[in-house]
């Protein structure tokens, strides 16, 4: 087919991998243009990770017996504090609409965006992790038990979490309203991520928390974008 | 009788009016049996003594609390299907009873920690459970109280309340899975090893009672839910109660 | 091509229209005009799949279609009061984004020609934060001419545009009904169209 101006343009078929490479590239580049905004979200992790011993006791045993705990504590946090931005700025200037009506797949164009929240802030969670484990005098093995755990498990956190984000837009009192409907459904995934490094302490064998974490991470693969997508469209309604 | 004509609020009012009295009176007759089998017939334990007859007010409405729970689900499954308001008034309708439960459930199960293993609240499997699931109810009350649109909220909190009910078994594992690695062979503060029988029979007539309870609420509240969603119909303004309030 | 039958809205208590019903042929172009709050926007938002109605069906080519099916998403464009720009990209980059995000993916060549044809030639790098309301709409315009739909479905497509964009919308449209498609447009302001090719809905 040919436009007003003569040149041809090349159709692309309306699958989803050219429906994923949408979302991600443009949801990155819209990310590092808002670096600031990014940047803040870290912070938050590091600085909620840092109060805890000040809250408590800097008492070396104790510091490694919650050290986990906090680290994924924080991590929950920090990313509730980040999932309203998911779909907030689409919905306001009325891509999400256009991203409703688009001929891809929504749950892949949904997926694309989730997968890109979680590059530009459950990602670096997990790489400053073990840094951060120093903090509470964990050893080497420990940390890489905890980023392991980190590394299955954020993305539960960022899948999950666009449930709740989509359902809660533009609703009022959005971002508490986004914690109390999503926390109970992070419990399993703070019990078996943070168990990992518990059960790693306990000398007992990691894999099964592991292997926990990456059955759900599979579980939340399918069903996260399909129930986000349809949040969305009740949300448009 | 052609079941579908219920589907619309007009006639389910009607019905729901007519069936609650009902369920009420079987509640009523139940509670009356089920406190007197618990707390007259029912012999004192070996080992708790007096204070474990709470059981026959917190193990029915903790298993009513999960029930509900699903139903809510089921009618949630229901409106997103089949896109009726009905479906979805009857999980709005049902949200506050199971809530409630939920509430009883973990009050009672601390009242009877505390004399019993010395403790409010031990953090065991089936209370921190149940403590999820009140979170999960708020949860869905709150994201219906905070959208306007009416029709918006009963799919928002369908989908909701659909996501919870996958994640209950789930949620419950995890916990239960957390519970035995921190506390190995603890005493599990929700089974009794060994019932008598009679206790039983109690337990499960107050979960008659308290079933029967939550039919009759519910159909009296989804009258409650109907008449304020459908205030501009005719069929509203006729109603004897309405049109002798306005006289 | 596009036809109603029934379609009544809710909005709160309040009915917007019931029984409502068209239909829309190809060459055509439907101009919907009413007051404020008679729901012209909710019925384009129902004709492009965003918005279930309370009652009533859609056929698209004879055929009866669902909320958010296939046919009407790969064959409508919808451009409503919101412009879909991002503030972070440039005028370029968003179009690229649009027009990509409806399937088709254009060289570096059409999309300036495209930028040119609405006078946003040298804006073309410069990030749609700093770009007025009135050349942010004529971003919409160059994607309406990047795109080859079937049926257009217009809100308020003059907001915001001086007489050279309204001009360019007005041959943007003449240009859909020559190659056999249709517009159904939601409009306060007159458009510049040929009489024969316009029907009316006037809803009240």
């Amino acid at each position: 087919m040919t436009t007003a101006t003569g040149a041809t343009e090349q159709e692309s078929p309306y699958g989803v991998t050219a429906a994923l490479r949408w979302a991600v590239t443009r949801d990155l580049k819209l990310a590092l243009r808002s670096r600031a905004e990014l940047g803040v979200q870290l912070l938050f992790y590091v600085i909620v990770v840092t109060l805890f011993p000040l809250a408590s006791t800097p008492e070396r045993t104790l510091l490694a017996t919650m050290g986990p705990g906090v680290l994924w504590v924080a991590a929950l946090l920090a990313s509730l504090l980040s999932l309203p931005r998911l779909f907030a700025s689409d919905f306001a200037d009325g891509s999400l609409e256009q991203i409703a009506l688009s001929p891809f797949p929504m749950p892949a164009l949904v997926f694309g965006k989730i997968l890109a929240h979680w590059l530009t802030t459950g990602l670096p969670m997990v790489v400053l992790a073990p840094l951060l484990g120093l903090q509470y005098g964990l050893d080497a093995p420990a940390l890489a038990v905890i980023t392991l755990s980190l590394l299955v498990g954020t993305p539960i956190l960022s899948l999950l979490g666009a449930i709740g984000a989509a359902l809660t837009l533009g609703v009022r009192g959005g971002g508490s309203l986004l914690a109390l409907l999503i926390l109970p459904l992070y419990v399993p995934v703070l019990i078996f991520g943070a168990g990992a490094a518990d059960a790693y302490r306990a000398g007992l064998s990691v894999s099964a928390n592991i292997s926990l974490l990456g059955a759900g991470l599979l579980v939340a693969l399918v069903g996260a974008p399909l129930a986000t997508a349809a949040g969305i469209r009740i949300a448009l309604d | 009788m052609n079941l579908y004509q219920f589907s619309s609020p007009a006639t389910f009012y009607s019905l729901a009016g007519r069936l609650a009295p009902w369920f009420a009176w079987l509640a009523t007759v139940c509670t009356v049996a089920g406190l007197w089998i618990g707390f007259g017939i029912a012999p004192t334990d070996f080992q708790q003594g007096e204070a474990y007859r709470i059981i026959f007010i917190h193990v029915p409405s903790a298993w009513l609390s999960m029930f509900l729970y699903l139903v809510m689900g089921f009618w949630s499954i229901l409106a997103l299907s089949f896109n009726t308001r009905l479906s979805a008034m009857m999980a709005q309708a049902i949200a506050p009873t199971g809530a409630i439960m939920t509430f009883i459930a973990l009050w009672t199960g601390a009242l009877w920690g505390r004399p019993t293993w010395g403790t409010y609240w031990a953090w065991d499997a089936r209370m921190t459970s149940e403590l999820i699931l009140l979170f999960l109810y708020f949860g869905v009350m709150a994201l219906r109280s905070a959208i306007d649109d009416p029709r918006r909220a009963d799919r928002a909190c369908a989908v909701l309340t659909i996501v919870g009910s996958v994640n209950i078994p789930i949620i419950y594992f995890s916990v239960q899975w957390w519970n035995t690695l921190h506390q190995g062979a603890s005493v599990s503060l929700t089974a009794a090893p060994k019932m008598a029988s009679i206790m039983l029979t109690g337990m499960l007539v107050m979960s008659f009672a308290a079933w029967f309870y939550a039919v009759a609420v519910t159909l009296w509240r989804v009258q409650a839910v109907i008449l304020e969603r459908e205030r501009g119909a005719a069929w509203v303004a006729d109603l004897p109660k309405v049109r002798g309030a306005a006289a | 091509m596009l036809a109603a039958q029934g379609l009544t809205a809710r909005r709160g208590d309040a009915t917007l229209f019931s029984g409502l019903g068209f239909a829309v042929q190809s060459g055509k172009v439907l101009v919907v005009t009413g007051p404020n709050g008679t729901g012209k926007t909710t019925l384009l938002r129902i004709l492009a799949g965003l918005t279930l109605p309370a009652a009533g069906t859609i056929q698209w080519r004879g055929e009866t279609v669902a909320q958010h099916a296939a046919p009407l998403r790969e064959e409508t464009l919808y451009a409503g009061h919101l412009t879909a720009l991002k503030d972070e990209l440039t005028a370029e980059e968003n179009l690229r984004s649009l027009v990509s995000l409806s399937g088709i993916a254009p060289d570096e060549a059409a999309l300036r020609a495209a930028l040119a044809s609405v006078a946003l030639e040298a804006q073309r790098l410069l990030p749609a934060r700093v770009l007025s309301q009135g050349q942010r709409r004529r971003i919409g315009l160059a994607r309406l001419s990047l795109l080859q739909r079937p049926l257009w479905l217009l809100d308020e497509p003059a907001t915001a545009l001086d007489s050279t964009g309204l001009g360019l919308l007005g041959r943007l449209i003449a240009q859909q009904l020559a190659a056999g498609g249709a517009v159904i447009a939601a409009t306060h302001q007159p458009l510049d169209l040929p009489p024969e090719a316009v029907d009316r809905l006037v809803l009240a």
